[in-house]
């Protein structure tokens, strides 16, 4: 009976979950078959699910018409230059409140947060002022430098509570036996500190990767990332769905690799460590 | 010895990250409140004069004002009501056992990885056209006339956007807090005949609290700036119904040109957002200690 039961359990919760989990996924889904559509059939009432005309061609328009690459290659260079050198700045820090906290340290940590927590909006109008003064308005090192320092608090906060999991007994026995600081950090640390070092990666590619406010006031055209390039598509002459559902899905692509990689940093770095 | 060379090292390296935080904390928010005191028009450049608090009075009583606080509490009030009360179930729902749970929770998880303008506009255009999104289609499967989302019900419309895109943060914050849940706890209650129900209210419910304010608490922080989705689907309209706070703001400072007015509504954003991230900054300073 007991058995039976559970059976049934089982795959009523089994089909209820793949039921909603299928429905939350749905627009993404139907935005991947509307790339291989042509733009008639995009727009087709009734629409057809899978038996249309299957075509690449709108990923190749996509590039010819609006130079795609140009927009991807902003992107990585936006995500991937503010991330690095977010990690710079905030590997040392972290490392330091970690291992050698005083008094002050908690304060620091959470006045490092609250930074966080103003709105950019409140500070639009001069950093604006402050771009177009010094010509980094449109400039691709303009916006690796909003979002370097937008995400550094998340990035000291993550790197923070991954080393302070580092057991401190093993640099103890480091240190006794001799070990510099360089030493100590190159092979004690280091080894131990890659895996909270990776996912902090991850999580702040995918943040200022998809980052829209900074991303859609400060670019135009030349240092444009894919979010300012989509956001194009909203423009009335510039309804093309096939096409707009084929940039948008090369759009999100990586990062959604990246962040079904990264679902259980996304959890402890996005809530300070509250929440493990 | 060695502990004083550790400290000054210490020190030394923390300072960078320390010292550029402050900078990009304390110089932007001084300039914001500098130009919230002048008539600063970039229409109008060699006028700034200084006018005191007229600013922030043309701000506040300004009708687009009051407008866009409405549209900014009913925004983040209706989008943490509808993330929680989905996600609570969702997330229980994961958490039992479900064959292919982690494709599921691929499945879950995936709208939270999409750029804002991608679902936004996905969501206009394929999904909510009034003539050709699939919505409209299956309205008229069922012999219903269409709704045309943006004109008719706009703000609701970037409402449903919006929890889309956050039901995945709250499910996957609740059920990593479900994981952590003590099994035998659960299993003692049953155990002892509670019902279902009594369970979840006696034992899951309470143990979520803590999970469930911090999903409130970050959510807010993000949707009280909520500025893409509107941007790319109705540019604050028809009107000002869907214009919220940072909206407003944007277009008064880049589409007004007027620095001094939206420099004061950026402070009254500021202020509101250091409300919510005061309780925030508790909570996680509370768990430091722990």
């Amino acid at each position: 009976m007991a058995r039976m039961a559970t059976t049934r359990r089982v795959a009523i919760s089994t089909a209820a979950a793949w039921l909603f989990g299928f429905l939350i996924f749905f627009p993404i889904l139907w935005m991947g078959l509307a790339s291989f559509k042509t733009e008639l059939e995009a727009f087709a009432i009734p629409p057809s699910f899978l038996f249309f005309h299957w075509t690449t061609e709108n990923y190749a328009t996509v590039q010819e018409r609006s130079d795609y690459l140009h927009h991807a290659m902003n992107s990585i260079i936006i995500a991937g230059g503010s991330t690095l050198i977010a990690l710079l700045i905030a590997i040392p820090a972290a490392w330091s409140m970690a291992f050698s906290p005083t008094k002050r340290t908690k304060d620091i940590l959470l006045w490092m947060l609250s930074t966080k927590m103003m709105p950019p909006v409140g500070v639009l109008v001069p950093i604006y002022l402050i771009y177009k003064t010094f010509g980094l308005l449109d400039s691709r090192i303009g916006l690796v430098l909003i979002l370097c320092l937008g995400n550094l608090p998340i990035v000291i906060w993550m790197l923070f509570t991954y080393f302070k999991e580092i057991p401190r007994d093993i640099l103890e026995a480091a240190r006794m036996d001799g070990a510099t600081i360089g030493r100590e950090l190159v092979y004690v640390l280091t080894p131990m500190a890659i895996p909270g070092l990776a996912s902090t990666l991850l999580l702040n590619l995918i943040l200022a990767w998809n980052e829209a406010f900074w991303t859609l006031n400060l670019s135009t055209s030349s240092a444009a990332p894919l979010t300012t390039f989509i956001a194009s598509y909203s423009s009335p002459e510039g309804l093309f769905w096939a096409k707009l559902s084929a940039a948008s899905t090369l759009a999100i692509a990586p990062i959604l690799v990246l962040g079904w990689f990264s679902q259980k940093q996304l959890v402890r770095g996005l809530t300070f460590g509250a929440v493990k | 010895m060695a502990t004083r060379q550790t400290q000054l090292l210490a020190r030394s390296l923390l300072t960078p990250a320390v010292g550029l935080l402050f900078i990009w904390m304390i110089v932007p928010l001084a300039l914001t409140i500098y130009f919230s005191t002048l008539h600063y028009s970039l229409l109008d450049p060699g006028s700034e004069s200084f006018v005191g608090l007229e600013n922030f009075r043309y701000f506040l009583t300004d009708p687009a004002f009051l407008a866009s606080l409405q549209n900014t509490l009913v925004l983040v009030g209706s989008v943490l009501a509808l993330t929680i009360l989905l996600g609570i179930p969702l997330a229980l729902l994961m958490d039992q056992p479900v064959i292919g749970r982690n494709f599921v929770r691929l499945m879950v998880i995936a709208p939270f990885f999409v750029m804002p303008t991608v679902s936004a506009l996905v969501w206009k255009n394929l999904l909510m056209h009034p003539v050709s999104g699939l919505f409209a289609w299956l309205a008229s499967l069922f012999g219903l006339t269409p709704i045309d989302w943006f004109n008719d019900v706009p703000l609701f419309a970037v409402i449903l956007i919006v929890t889309w895109q956050w039901l995945p943060f709250a499910t996957l914050i609740l059920l990593t807090a479900l994981q952590s849940l003590d099994e035998e706890q659960k299993e003692a209650a049953e155990m002892d005949g509670a019902s279902a129900v009594s369970t979840f209210i006696y034992i899951t419910l309470p143990h979520l609290a803590r999970p469930i304010t911090v999903v409130i608490l970050i959510e807010t922080i993000f949707l009280l700036t909520v500025f893409a989705e509107i941007f790319v689907t109705t540019g604050g309209g028809p009107g000002l119904q869907t214009t919220n706070i940072a909206f407003l703001i944007y277009a008064q400072a880049l589409i007004q040109f007027d620095v001094g007015s939206a420099s004061a509504g950026g402070l009254v954003a500021v202020v509101i957002a250091n409300i919510v991230a005061f309780f925030l900054v508790r909570i996680v300073g509370r768990n430091l200690e722990a």
